[in-house]
């Protein structure tokens, strides 16, 4: 799939908000620099993602799972963020089985056509819960 | 813990999953990536982005005391070894006057000139 340059792109918004979550009230932060922090976020992205890749290249294997991004976090010396990771994708463990066993009774009770939520284990179908609020800073692409 | 894991509006991330992994499949040896490790480079994402604007601000030589500058961030870039890897998109600015002399001073001496130190941000055309 061909990206335009933009899909590479995180919102502004949200982009806005984590670093105004991280700075004390009242700092400005000029449009460069968040714009500048932007790019810098998917920099890292890409260099997370080819880090990771490594390690499952290492182990043979062709899905890039949880054990290798944290490997990757390690490895880029953000040891800083392995309890929160940790920790959130406990939660996140839990939020998916939850998902998942209510969407189980509901295919139990209804036959009829239920919306086609998911599909391959590696789609991100849940996306739609955590994307609700953005109002279309940019086209959203949706697998 | 699931406190401290969720986001001041209590969700757990706020990035798009479905743009983090355009971002990721735009890697070419990337096949495919499993639920948990895009939630997880989500996140992660987001610690990354808290922590460059806490550290620049912190460290931040430009004279603004409350704001966060794009100088801050190219401070940081350069002189934090963690943060090196965005040297490359974080350049230091120059103002082109000074890029000029500097060339010039370059042809005069046959030596490399050193970096200057940046200035106003704005207003004057800027080289990277």
């Amino acid at each position: 799939m061909a990206e335009r340059p933009e899909d590479l792109n995180l919102p502004n918004a949200v982009i806005t908000r984590i670093i105004k979550e991280a700075l004390p009230d009242g700092v400005n932060i000029s449009k460069e620099a968040r714009s500048a922090i932007s790019r810098a976020a998917s920099v890292f992205v890409l260099y997370a993602t080819s880090c990771a890749n490594n390690f499952a290249m290492k182990g043979k294997r062709k899905t890039l799972n949880a054990g290798d991004v944290l490997s990757a976090m390690e490895e880029m010396e953000f040891q800083r963020f392995m309890v929160p990771l940790k920790e959130s994708l406990e939660v996140y463990r839990r939020e998916q089985k939850g998902k998942k066993e209510a969407r189980k009774d509901k295919d139990k009770k209804a036959d009829s056509e239920e919306q086609d939520k998911s599909r391959e284990e590696d789609n991100d179908d849940d996306d739609e819960r955590m994307e609700e609020e953005e109002p279309n800073e940019e086209e959203e692409v949706d697998n | 813990a699931e406190m401290a894991a969720r986001l001041s509006e209590n969700r757990l991330v706020s990035l798009p999953l479905s743009r983090i992994r355009v971002i990721m499949k735009s890697s070419p040896e990337v096949s495919s990536i499993n639920q948990d490790a895009l939630f997880l480079t989500a996140k992660a994402t987001e610690l990354f982005v808290q922590y460059l604007a806490s550290y620049s601000y912190k460290h931040g030589r430009g004279k603004e005391k409350n704001a966060l500058t794009y100088t801050d961030l190219s401070h940081t870039a350069e002189e934090c070894e963690t943060f090196q890897f965005l040297a490359d998109i974080l350049p230091k600015k120059i103002l082109a006057s000074k890029y000029l002399k500097m060339l010039e001073k370059e042809k005069q001496d046959g030596e490399v000139g050193e970096d200057d130190e940046e200035d106003e941000e704005d207003e004057d055309e800027t080289v990277g």
